[in-house]
């Protein structure tokens, strides 16, 4: 590990101040991982784990959450598990408990992708280094990407929990190093990977995520559901999260969105316009999901994971409107 | 170099160490308290579980400038006094390991599991209310790994703890 000066940030402004030449640090789960392999190498890290690390506000705009708050802490509130049960349920499924509790949620929004030649410094990856080339492409991909890649990179965002915070349409809060602050819609924090792979999110440099905030009437139904190759402890092949209301017998309000399956947490516009105002049936459902997966591209080792989206959509759509899964209150 | 200051299983303690220790290193290397194990050092295996401000986490992936004023608690101070703890006796009886690598680690895992159920802390296999069962242990223990394959004794011996057949 290169050697780096360490801060402890007393407020979210001192945090900017000292963060502009430097690295965010949360519960370090990611970061110190990567640092330890010398794929991240900064020279400052300010300790931001402890700002607003136990702040939870419900007010009219909604749940307004704290950086800071552990991933545990997160899925077992109360209002959590009352109101938006598909964050629970993605957050509980994401990891072990010794990591949810240490990871907080700035850092999981933020954490980087899993690919194993990311990760391996001897193969060439263009987000570790960019115009190095991309050994996923004619490697083992099965964990890669379907949707939205580029011919620089094919990786996929690993995070449970921003999945389900794309579709719920929760907002994050940032401050920059100039003190100014914005709101950015969840679904769209993270981009394309395009030609600029080495790029994962929108945030500019010493951007900190000061807070997410999660609309006060999510829909109803909600359901997360995480396939995957042992029952716990593992990334997700692919993952849905689902969230509509049923009035009058027609679906309103629904949102879908896909882990596992592309550079971002994958927000299913295309199903959803299908879906939105029609009756619950088998036929629509599928129609569904193909519409969304009409764009899809396998990369060899992982075509399965085409179907494999289409059924997850199908199955979680009928399994919701049967009100077979959490309905929350 | 960062001089830091916690308390490790009751003991107040202070240590100088370099900026990249982790706090499995600070245990081990500078505090020569080698109950903590290293098995993979990339947050993967559990070996390293400590008992932090009353939460499990992996000592290998925090860095120990992180933890100033914290308090924790290893394998070491599991014990009550000179007798094992209720935990530690039922990983003996129930023969709850091999070669014993990965023991500390379940230890504090599990010493953390029982507080968690208590605090009624939800698991992703928990439906309404929490209650110690195969499935909610074998979920909550599976960051720490086991290269003997103890598991199925393992979960006997939490069972047993918390009073139910095992
Ligand atoms: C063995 C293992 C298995 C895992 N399995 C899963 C899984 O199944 N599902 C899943 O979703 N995740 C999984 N994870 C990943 C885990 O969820 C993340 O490591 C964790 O959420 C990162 O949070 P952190 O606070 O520790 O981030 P850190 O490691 O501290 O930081 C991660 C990144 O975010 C930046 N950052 C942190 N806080 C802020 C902030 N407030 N503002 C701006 N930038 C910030 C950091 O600079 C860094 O770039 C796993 C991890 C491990 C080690
Ligand atoms: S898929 Fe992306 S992260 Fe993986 S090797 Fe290619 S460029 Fe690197
Ligand atoms: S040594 Fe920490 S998890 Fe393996
Ligand atoms: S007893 Fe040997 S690794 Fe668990």
């Amino acid at each position: 590990m290169k050697p780096f000066d360490y801060v402890r940030a007393g407020s979210a402004q001192d945090a900017v101040r000292a963060g502009a030449e430097g690295r965010f640090l949360g519960g370090g789960t990611n970061l110190v991982d990567l640092m330890k392999l010398e794929i991240e190498k900064p020279d400052r890290l300010v300790d931001v784990s402890r700002l607003a690390s136990d702040e939870i506000e419900d007010g009219v705009e909604g749940l307004r959450v704290g950086a800071g708050v552990s991933n545990s802490a997160l899925a077992g509130h109360p209002l959590v598990r009352e109101r938006y049960p598909l964050l629970s349920t993605a957050l509980l499924s994401g990891a072990t408990q010794q990591l949810r509790n240490k990871a907080t949620v700035g850092g999981n929004f933020l954490q980087r992708t899993r690919c194993q030649y990311f990760y391996d410094v001897f193969r060439a990856c263009n987000k570790r280094v960019p115009g190095s080339g991309c050994d996923a492409l004619d490697g083992i991909n099965r964990f890669h990407a379907i949707l939205g890649a580029s011919e620089r990179c094919i990786a996929v965002h690993p995070s449970d929990m921003a999945v389900a915070m794309a579709a719920l349409d929760a907002t994050v809060e940032t401050l920059k190093p100039d003190g100014s602050t914005r709101s950015i819609p969840a679904r769209s924090l993270h981009r394309l990977p395009g030609d600029t792979p080495q790029f994962d999110h929108v945030l500019e440099t010493g951007e900190l995520i000061t807070h997410v905030v999660l609309p006060a009437s999510p829909p109803k139904r909600q359901f997360y559901r995480k396939v995957r190759d042992r029952s716990s402890y593992a990334f997700a092949v692919v993952s849905i999260a689902v969230a509509f209301d049923l009035e009058g017998g027609r679906i309103a309000n629904v949102s879908i969105a896909l882990g596992g399956v592309a550079h971002k947490p994958w927000r299913a516009d295309r199903a959803e316009s299908v879906l939105e105002g029609g009756s619950p049936s088998a036929e629509l459902f599928a129609m569904a999901a193909e519409a969304e997966l009409a764009r899809a591209v396998g990369q060899g080792h992982n075509d399965f994971k085409i179907d494999l989206s289409k059924r997850l959509i199908v199955a979680a759509l009928r399994d919701l409107s049967e009100g077979k899964r959490e309905i929350a209150a | 170099m960062p001089s830091i200051s916690l308390t490790v299983n009751g003991e107040p303690v202070s240590a100088e160490a370099d900026v990249r220790t982790s706090l499995l290193d600070l245990l081990r290397e500078t505090l020569g308290m080698t109950g903590t194990k290293k098995g993979c050092d990339h947050g993967q295996c559990g070996a390293c579980t400590v008992i932090v401000n009353g939460t499990r986490i992996n000592s290998c992936l925090s860095l120990a400038v992180g933890h100033e004023g914290d308090t924790v608690t290893t394998v070491e101070g599991l014990a009550e006094g000179n007798g094992l703890s209720p935990l530690q006796k039922a990983f003996v009886t129930q023969d709850a390991f091999q070669c014993g690598y990965c023991t500390p680690g379940q230890l504090c895992s599990a010493t953390a599991l029982l507080n968690e159920i208590a605090r009624g802390e939800p698991s992703v296999v928990t439906d309404e209310r929490v209650r110690l069962s195969e499935e909610e242990i074998r979920e909550r223990m599976s960051g720490n790994l086991c290269r003997c394959g103890a598991y199925n004794n393992i979960v006997d011996a939490i069972l047993s703890v918390a009073g139910e057949p095992a």
